[in-house]
């Protein structure tokens, strides 16, 4: 019988098959932890007496609570005491039970959804979780990814399993050309207002089609990040060259990278394979886009004005966002751009942002803070230049981490602020209490800043 | 990380109507930096429940009967976004046993039953009449799965998975399962 890429993947890491009566037990290659999921769980292993069953299958880094400037004297300005804490909990942690860390004096430290693949950590064919709902990132790879809370968080330190059931499965086909300027930020908002925040629950997605397989890794796993923004704990692309050449000579590529490769292409959708249910977004059809809500599937395409509200739900958003319907959405005025975030922090992401910026301003009413997704980034930026091309045109250029992308660390925006991000969550006060997030592409937040408003990334090209 | 077993609960609901409400509507993440579970009751809804300059208000969640409901109703598409636990910890601490809407998100449901919390997706006439009747006597019967609505409003089958239901009609946890499989998982470890 043909097999899907997910149900292959499925099938290989069953230890305890699931019956009506009981979940699968279900195999864990990779768990990936940082520190603000994982302090509890520590607490329970120790509680119990427990000891992490693989700390090789398990990797630590600090991301979400680090601060992302450093004080003139070296000091790290953390947001509180609580932060600090937090982050000295982890690496006391990891040290304790023998777990490979990334902290503050590694070259790969970062958020932890770009320091995986970075490493080479994250494979075709794997079973990765994390305590973070974007571990769907990694499901760009071929590898079965999902995000955990803290007491599975436990149960894998312990038993490298977790107690799941089989999840249904959906194909999300894209086919066809996409237009000039179309990102893969906007591909997957454009999925998300199609099928809603709820309309991948219960599922895992494959991205099928011409333009995943025409995009770079750095553009699937932006895909693949947002996936639970569809509400699908997991989604992901088919390894094909795209995948195993970017897995070619990274920190934990199998030393038997031939066969590995060979393994891995055999991991690809049979033909003939029937998933649970399909849906058809044709490519041409997709135009940039940007939120104009207060959830992910809120989104529009630049160019549009803004829908109607169809519930009072939809009215409160709009209320929230201070937009009105019916009105154009570029020109609205701005003032943060964030580019950054397990969605936008590569270096595709950093080149798109720095072609915008080239040569250009940031608008006086903008501030403008660009956070690389890890030391790697910043390092590989700052060799191409890209950082001089921000700080030229008046952005921030700031350490590694997680940032505005959830405001942890203290990195937020004023309440009222309109924030141009490249994250994923557009919630009420995720970017600070009051703060209005329009989410969008590193092309569209780097026009906005230019601009001072709202503006189509293509209108900006056009013009210089 | 264990939890008192969970048979029948009969309380008066509290009743959130808001649709989509995500984890860091029920725990902002602010609080998400604290390395310990208990406490994090007081911080649950605190956006509904503080001002801005930090006083209660004086919404229901911090009334003494809301305090004594065991039973939360909300809005459509409750627990959508971020995977963070301390959303049912808070839930849980504050002493809500059961959450039912027409629609609860994946991960959120998950880390519920998880922790000693029932997540109970109901059919839409019966979740239209929860929202229509706020602080209505209602009982959740896990044993026969089942919710029972006073007055006329009818008796509505839920499903659970069978293994959460064992787990929280026993109040064990998965991890203890987990530690008995031990065999298994080393002889899948040498196998593969
Ligand atoms: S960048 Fe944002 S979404 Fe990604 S791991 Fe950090 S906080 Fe989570």
């Amino acid at each position: 019988m043909p097999k899907t890429l997910f149900d292959k993947v499925w099938e290989r890491h069953i230890v305890v098959p699931e019956t009506e009566a009981h979940p699968a037990t279900f195999y864990i290659d990779l768990h990936l932890i940082h520190e603000v999921t994982s302090p509890q769980a520590f607490t329970v292993l120790r509680e119990r007496g427990l000891k992490v069953r693989r700390p090789d299958r398990t990797l630590a880094t600090i991301d979400h609570s680090t601060p992302t400037k450093v004080n003139p004297d070296g000091s790290r300005p953390y947001v509180t005491a609580q932060a600090e804490t937090q982050v000295e909990t982890l690496l006391a942690n990891a040290a304790e039970h023998g777990i490979e860390t990334h902290g503050w004096e590694s070259d790969n430290r970062g958020i932890v959804h770009v320091m995986g693949p970075e490493l080479g950590a994250t494979q075709p064919g794997m079973t990765i979780v994390c305590g973070d709902s974007h571990t769907s990132t990694h499901g760009a790879f071929g590898a079965i990814a999902f995000g955990i809370g803290t007491t599975q968080v436990g149960h894998v330190l312990a038993n490298q399993s977790i107690l799941m059931r089989k999840p249904k499965t959906m194909a999300i086909n894209v086919n066809g050309q996409l237009a000039e300027g179309v990102t893969p930020k906007d591909v997957i908002l454009a999925i998300i207002a199609k099928i809603g925040i709820g309309g991948g629950t219960g599922y895992a997605l494959e991205y099928r089609g011409n333009v995943f397989e025409e995009m770079s890794m750095d553009g699937r796993m932006t895909v693949c990040n947002m996936s639970i923004e569809a509400g699908a704990r997991c989604g992901m692309i088919a390894p094909d060259e795209t995948t195993f050449s970017y897995l070619k000579d990274r920190k934990f590529t199998p030393e038997n990278y031939d066969a590995a490769c060979a393994d891995w292409a055999s991991l690809a959708t049979d033909e003939g394979s029937v998933f649970d249910k399909e849906v058809h977004i044709a490519a041409e059809d997709i135009r940039p886009m940007v939120t104009y809500g207060t959830h992910p599937g809120m989104g529009m395409a630049i160019d549009a004005v803004i829908p109607a509200a169809v519930d009072a739900t939809d009215e409160s958003a709009l209320d929230y966002m201070q937009l009105k319907a019916g009105a154009k959405i570029a020109g609205t005025p701005v003032d943060k751009v964030f580019i950054g975030s397990c969605t936008n922090s590569r270096m595709e992401d950093l080149r798109a942002a720095a072609s915008i910026f080239k040569g250009r301003k940031v608008a006086s009413n903008v501030t403008a803070i660009v956070v690389p997704g890890s030391v790697l980034v910043k390092a590989r930026a700052e060799d191409e230049g890209l950082d001089k091309v921000f700080i030229a045109a008046g952005a921030e250029w700031r350490e590694a981490g997680c940032s505005m992308c959830l405001g942890m660390n203290g990195d937020i925006g004023a309440p009222g602020d309109l924030v141009v991000s490249t994250s994923n969550r557009n919630f009420m006060g995720r970017q600070g209490p009051g703060v209005r997030t329009v989410l969008a592409s590193p092309e569209t937040a780097a026009a906005s800043a230019i601009a001072g408003v709202i503006t189509d990334p293509r209108k900006m090209e056009s013009a210089a | 990380m264990t939890f008192a077993p969970l048979t029948t609960v009969t309380s008066r609901t509290l009743v959130l109507p808001l649709e989509n409400i995500d984890t860091d509507q029920i725990m902002p993440a602010k609080f998400l930096s604290m390395t310990t579970k208990a406490g994090l009751g007081e911080h649950v809804f605190a956006n509904l429940r503080y001002d801005a300059k930090g006083n209660l208000t004086d919404h229901e969640l911090n009334s003494e009967d809301g305090k004594a409901c065991e039973i939360l109703v909300a809005g459509h598409n409750f627990g959508c976004g971020s995977s963070r636990e301390h959303a049912p910890w808070g839930l849980t601490d504050y002493g809500f046993r059961v959450v039912i809407s027409s629609e609860i998100a994946d991960i959120f449901r998950g880390n519920s039953l998880k922790n000693g919390l029932l997540p109970i997706v109901i059919d839409k006439r019966a979740h239209q009449w929860l929202l229509d009747n706020p602080g209505a006597d209602v009982t959740v019967d896990l044993d026969s799965c089942e919710v029972r609505l006073p007055r006329n409003g009818g008796t509505y089958k839920f499903d659970v998975d069978a293994f959460s239901r064992h787990c929280l009609m026993e109040g064990v946890d998965e991890m203890g399962y987990l530690q008995n499989q031990d065999d298994a998982i080393a002889a899948y470890e040498i196998e593969r």
